[in-house]
């Protein structure tokens, strides 16, 4: 178990609140545990306090009163042991009791908040993905819930005990003897400004230790991803002179925090000793002198009390410091529970439709033809076959208020056509398919898809109706035919085999040793790029939508596969209304229409026997007058 | 393994003596202030004596101070060692890293690298620390205190021995049943956390596909599953404390009732009784730590080993004994050369090459991607040996040469061009650490780098950040260019170098290489035809084979690739035209 580092924490109103929130939290489905938790780690800590005090009644009623007599009766001591050995079991019992019970309180949170947490981040807007690090979101889930686990099961309890310890031991002391109360408490305070000279210091190091360790790991990352112009440039020696050089810096910063954490407990422990010391003369002396009425066995008592004072006083204070640690990693935690959702307010929704007389009405049948249920505000509803048509219409849009990104785009593609995107990046062509989903939602103009506006379609059942193939492929952990499932969860495995022949994914996916049924690690990597891209097109097949949106993939594959992959996607763009966003310019020939994007607006538009005649960008473009990417 | 690591340690032995030394000091210092203790009482406070209580007082003052400053050097000694060995690691991995093959990078990965150099050497660091203290204190104070009661009172001491095997025994038991499931349900929570990862990346796919509610219900799956493996941990973890505690009553009991049957009898003293009842805890505290102990050193033994791989992976690409110092020329020779990346590629990076290329002349390469156009210009710097076959160069096989001269000799411009952070200056003098400000603007003209390089306001001053993300990727390749040139190498490659360069710049980089640089043997891989016409050879290359070699007019003629790229590149825009 590594120590909490002493490191100087501030308490603030923020960090309070939270605690209360996170306490909240806790308590809510566990409301009558962690009274039951409290109660017994009172009983326990008391029967630690009273073993302590138990040395005193031995000494001064039966030992001290027998010295001397000629037959003397162990008969009333055997009778105190029973009921201390009673009393002692109660301490066990309710020690044992209170861990188990907190078991379920701390698990049981943890899993609340695990489940809560990605629930939550689920529904979020994927703007909350494209505006925060996902190595911060990721931290929220790994640091941050573990340091919260630590809190609930380890902190929480273990400073309320010390708390009750505490206190029991104070009223103790000051019953046994006033002035040795007064030494201790002194010690105490000597005790408390010694760690807090300690801890400044060492907060000072462990941060600049922090800082150290993030620059030789950032070192090591550059000259590991350089690794071939050190090789090339055979700078191997150099490298390694500035890697001592980082190396050392962090060293000396190590030892340095290192150092302060270490002593930090061998002086506390020993000052604690030397207050035993202080308290053992002056008990001597008082006990000699008969002042104040101390005996014997109450210096015996007060004695083993002193030793189990300043245990719990150094631990209070650092479980002290890891709950209001934790405070920070519980505001991280709430502050993603409480991000605002997506919203949606579509009502329009996909049906099965049938024809009756000359209208289109809804149709039980699974196996009618799809179409849109469009509610009005009259209460009459209106069916539109689904088709594919989408319109833009003077849109613009901007990523953040101030920053407009797309200009006045207008555009129509009906069922059937290819519509492809070029330019350079930052153009807006990648933007361009994150409307059409409402991923982002327009400022201006407006998004048709078969008439209907799309902020009027349920955004669940306006994504089913799209087919999309990303730049870079996603897969998940889990088989091939899990993930080309992903597409339509209810389509079975020969439907799914007919969506791989399609994507010419069958192929290779036979040649895997456990066919259909092999899984994949780790966002596909024991595949090819190329055998990624045709799962993501079989994926896209099985979804079945009359709406394609591809967005090319920039990486390159070698030539054979690429050819593969071309003829699969041609095969998938048969018969839909298909949008691709090209990074290259071999694929996009055959398009119906070419828009050539600069800037956030459409510079050109027409098919590509039409831009070579007109020789402006598209032309340049394709003769290599220009870069693409 | 030890040996190895232990190699490490000798520069720090001095602290690492030291640490557990002091901290032997302390644990006898303190087992003495309870024996101290009860002669307070006996000889002083039941004697009545002042003097006495006065006279021991000091004594255990002047122990408690001793003990202070012993626990404070053993803190420090323990603190310096180990850092000290901890950045020794890290430096010796470092420098057997930077001699690696790529070969063996790829074997533990860059991010396995990483991880290994830093979380893995920051584990054996805290692990030594601990072995320098605590796997003295533990024992120690268990031994001492044992000593100590049986000194005092041996008949009453048995019950420590018992108690000691009691809890022994129970806090064994608890590691080692607790530890596996605790071991499994870490990896598992690793599982949890890439799948969280996994939905977070792709969370355009979730989406696209409305699949939130399944995730969500998978997610709920596997949470519940660690839910229960880590309530099943922890119910056998929580014996522990009640055990200790029953441990201890159980002791304080058993000497009550017969320390005061001995007192009585006059066979113990009442301070006796009361040193004893401390050392009670000095014993059972000491089981707590050993147990804890021996878990997390288990645990740093993954790091150690991790470590150790590390440090005795040897590189494959070595020099031989009495290597050649100098390249005489640029001339090339491949001989039924085969090259893969290794056992588990599908198949051969190139098969068969032969190649005759004179000094000075200029190459073409062309070919899709993965047709082996990289592969082949990296057997020449060695960054890869060639599987079977020879490769001369300058009538020597490269593996003859000194690798820092081979590499010095062969200057090569990379697909990913990397900038690393530091001023341009910095970054081109990579090339030619001693270069003059002339020789830095002569090769940035070549490259056709210096105009926009002066157009910096800060010129050749101008801070790169890391990777070279704030210059745009023509510039960036263009000064890689020239940090190539500044070599002067025999040898020249440009690995589609200026894929983001305009055609225009392309051809005055060509035009100046074609002026200056006669003597020096260039390559250039490029998908663009214009680049290569030139070339005194073209090499077309498909599928790891060499599908024709001539110049551009012969190559139009005989080689159906090279045609069909002319074709849609050049005449593509002509027939327009």
């Amino acid at each position: 178990m590594p120590r909490p580092a002493p490191v100087r924490v501030k308490v603030d109103e923020q960090s309070l609140q939270v605690l209360k929130r996170l306490m909240g939290y806790v308590i809510h489905s566990y409301k009558g545990t962690c009274l039951l938790v409290l109660i017994l780690i009172v009983i326990s800590s008391l029967a630690t306090v009273i073993s302590s005090l138990f040395i005193k009644s031995l000494i001064d009623d039966y030992i001290i009163p027998l010295l001397g007599q000629s037959d003397p009766s162990f008969q009333p001591l055997l009778e105190t042991l029973g009921k201390m050995a009673a009393l002692f079991l109660c301490g066990v019992l309710a020690n044992y009791g209170s861990n188990k019970l907190l078991i379920e309180v701390s698990q049981g949170t943890m899993k609340r908040v695990r489940d809560d947490l990605f629930a939550h981040m689920e529904k979020l807007p994927i703007r909350y993905f494209d505006t925060n690090y996902h190595g911060d979101i990721m931290s929220v889930y790994t640091n941050d819930t573990d340091t919260l686990r630590q809190v609930i099961s380890q902190s929480f309890p273990q400073f309320v005990s010390s708390l009750i310890t505490i206190i029991g031991v104070f009223v103790s002391m000051c019953v046994l003897s006033l002035p040795l109360t007064i030494i201790v408490i002194v010690m105490v305070f000597v005790m408390k400004q010694a760690m807090s000279k300690i801890t400044a210091k060492s907060s000072v190091y462990f941060h600049r230790q922090q800082k150290d360790l993030g620059k030789v790991n950032g070192y090591i990352e550059e000259m590991m991803s350089g690794t071939k112009v050190v090789k090339v440039f055979t700078h191997e020696e150099e490298v390694k002179k500035e890697f001592d050089e980082v190396n050392n810096t962090l060293f000396e910063s190590a030892y340095q925090a290192n150092q302060f954490a270490n002593i930090l407990m061998p002086i506390l422990g020993n000052l604690g000793n030397i207050s035993y010391v202080l308290t053992a003369i002056a008990g001597g002396v008082l006990a000699i002198n008969g002042f104040g009425g101390l005996t014997l066995g109450a210096l015996a008592s007060f004695l083993q009390l002193n030793k189990s004072f300043t245990n719990p006083i150094m631990q209070v204070s650092q479980q002290f410091n890891s709950v209001i640690m934790a405070a920070a990693g519980a505001k991280r935690i709430f502050a993603l529970m409480d991000e605002p959702l997506e919203k949606d307010e579509g009502m329009v929704t996909l049906t099965h439709i049938k024809k009756v007389d000359g209208e289109w009405g809804e149709s039980e049948d699974q196996s009618d033809k799809w179409g849109w249920r469009h509610p009005h505000n009259d209460g009459s509803v209106t069916y539109v076959p689904l088709v594919g048509d989408i319109i833009f219409d003077h849109v613009d849009f901007g990523y953040r208020d101030d920053k407009q990104i797309l200009f006045d785009i207008n555009l129509y593609a009906h069922r059937g056509q290819k519509v492809a995107f070029v330019g350079a990046t930052g153009a807006g062509k990648t933007t361009i398919t994150n409307l059409i989903n409402r991923f982002y939602d327009i400022q201006k103009g407006s998004i048709t898809y078969d008439g209907i506006d799309v902020k009027l379609i349920r955004k669940e059942d306006l994504r089913r109706s799209l087919g999309i193939v990303l730049q870079d492929t996603h897969l998940f952990t889990g088989t091939i035919m899990d993930n080309i499932r992903y597409g339509n969860r209810e389509a079975d495995e020969a439907a799914v085999m007919a969506a791989a022949k399609l994507a010419n994914a069958d192929g290779f996916i036979r040649h895997l040793e456990h066919g259909y049924q092999t899984v994949i690690r780790s966002d596909g990597a024991s595949l090819s790029q190329g055998q990624r891209q045709l799962l993501s097109i079989a994926r896209a097949a099985l979804a079945n939508a009359p709406v394609l949106i591809l967005d090319e993939a920039t990486s390159s594959i070698d030539s054979r596969t690429e050819k593969i992959v071309q003829d699969g996607m041609d095969k998938l763009m048969a018969g839909r209304t298909v949008f691709v966003i090209a990074h290259r310019l071999s694929t996009i020939r055959n398009s119906d229409v070419i828009m050539v994007m600069d800037h956030g607006r459409i510079l050109e538009r027409g098919n590509h026997e039409k831009l070579m005649e007109e020789k402006k960008v598209y032309y340049q473009l394709y003769t290599g007058g220009l870069e693409l990417d | 393994m030890i040996k190895r690591l232990l190699q490490e340690v000798k520069e720090f032995k001095k602290a690492s003596l030291a640490a557990p030394l002091f901290m032997v000091g302390e644990v006898l210092l303190e087992i003495s202030l309870p024996f101290l203790m009860s002669y307070i009482i006996d000889q002083g406070v039941n004697q009545g004596d002042l003097g006495a209580v006065v006279r021991y007082g000091t004594i255990m003052a002047a122990a408690a101070f001793a003990s202070l400053f012993c626990g404070v050097m053993s803190g420090r000694n323990a603190a310096y060692a180990s850092a000290g060995v901890a950045r020794n690691l890290r430096r010796a991995m470092f420098a057997n890293v930077q001699d690696f093959s790529f070969q063996n990078v790829d074997h533990f990965s860059t991010a396995g690298l990483i991880t290994r150099m830093m979380s893995d050497v920051t584990n054996v660091q805290n692990a030594y620390q601990m072995v320098l203290r605590m796997c003295v204190r533990a024992p120690l104070t268990l031994i001492c205190a044992l000593t100590m009661t049986f000194i005092i009172n041996a008949e009453l001491s048995t019950v420590f021995l018992y108690a000691a095997l009691f809890l022994g025994l129970v806090l064994g038991l608890v590691v080692r049943f607790a530890h596996p499931i605790f071991l499994k349900v870490f990896e598992r929570y690793d599982d949890l956390n890439a799948g969280v990862q996994e939905n977070i990346t792709n969370m355009r796919v979730v989406k696209a596909y409305v699949k939130e509610a399944d995730e969500i219900e998978k997610f709920h799956g596997a949470s519940y599953q660690i839910y229960k493996m880590f309530k099943k941990a922890e119910n056998i973890l929580i014996f522990n404390s009640p055990s200790m505690q029953l441990t201890m009553y159980g002791c304080i009991l058993f000497i009550s009732w017969l320390g005061a049957q001995r007192i009585v009898a006059g066979s113990l003293t009442t301070g006796e009784l009361m040193s004893m009842m401390t050392y009670t805890m000095n014993i059972l505290m000491s089981l707590m730590m050993l147990s804890m102990i021996f878990v997390m050193l288990s645990m740093s033994i993954a790091s150690v080993k991790r470590i150790y791989e590390v440090l005795m992976e040897k590189s494959d690409i070595v020099n031989q004994k009495n290597p050649l110092t100098e390249v005489s020329d640029g001339s090339i020779h491949f001989h039924h050369v085969y090259f893969d990346y290794g056992k588990d590629a599908e198949n051969a990076a190139l098969r068969d090459i032969n190649l005759e290329i004179a000094s000075g002349q200029a190459i073409g390469i062309l070919g899709g991607t993965g047709s082996g156009k990289s592969s082949l210009v990296q057997l020449l710097p060695r960054l890869y040996d060639v599987t079977s076959g020879e490769l001369f160069i300058g009538g020597h096989n490269v593996k003859e040469y000194d690798l820092k001269v081979l590499r010095d000799s062969v200057a090569m411009v990379l697909q990913n061009n990397v900038l690393f952070s530091g001023t341009i200056k910095d970054n081109l003098r990579w090339g030619k650490a001693d270069a003059s400000e002339e020789e830095l603007i002569r090769v940035c003209q070549m490259a056709q780098a210096d105009e926009f390089i002066r157009q910096f306001p800060d010129g050749y001053d101008t801070y790169i950040e890391q990777g070279g993300s704030n210059v745009s990727g023509g510039q960036r390749q263009r000064l890689c260019i020239a940090r190539a040139l500044l070599k002067a190498p025999k040898i020249l490659i440009l690995d589609d170098s200026t894929s983001a360069v305009d055609t225009r710049t392309d051809f005055l980089i060509r035009k100046a290489f074609r002026e200056d640089l006669g003597d020096m043997t260039k390559f250039i891989i490029s998908q663009r035809i214009a680049s290569i016409e030139d070339a005194d050879q073209i090499i077309v290359m498909d599928d790891g084979q060499i599908s024709g070699i001539g110049t551009h007019e012969e190559l139009l003629i005989n080689n159906g690739i090279y045609r069909e790229v002319y074709e849609t590149q050049v005449k593509g825009g002509e027939e327009h035209a």
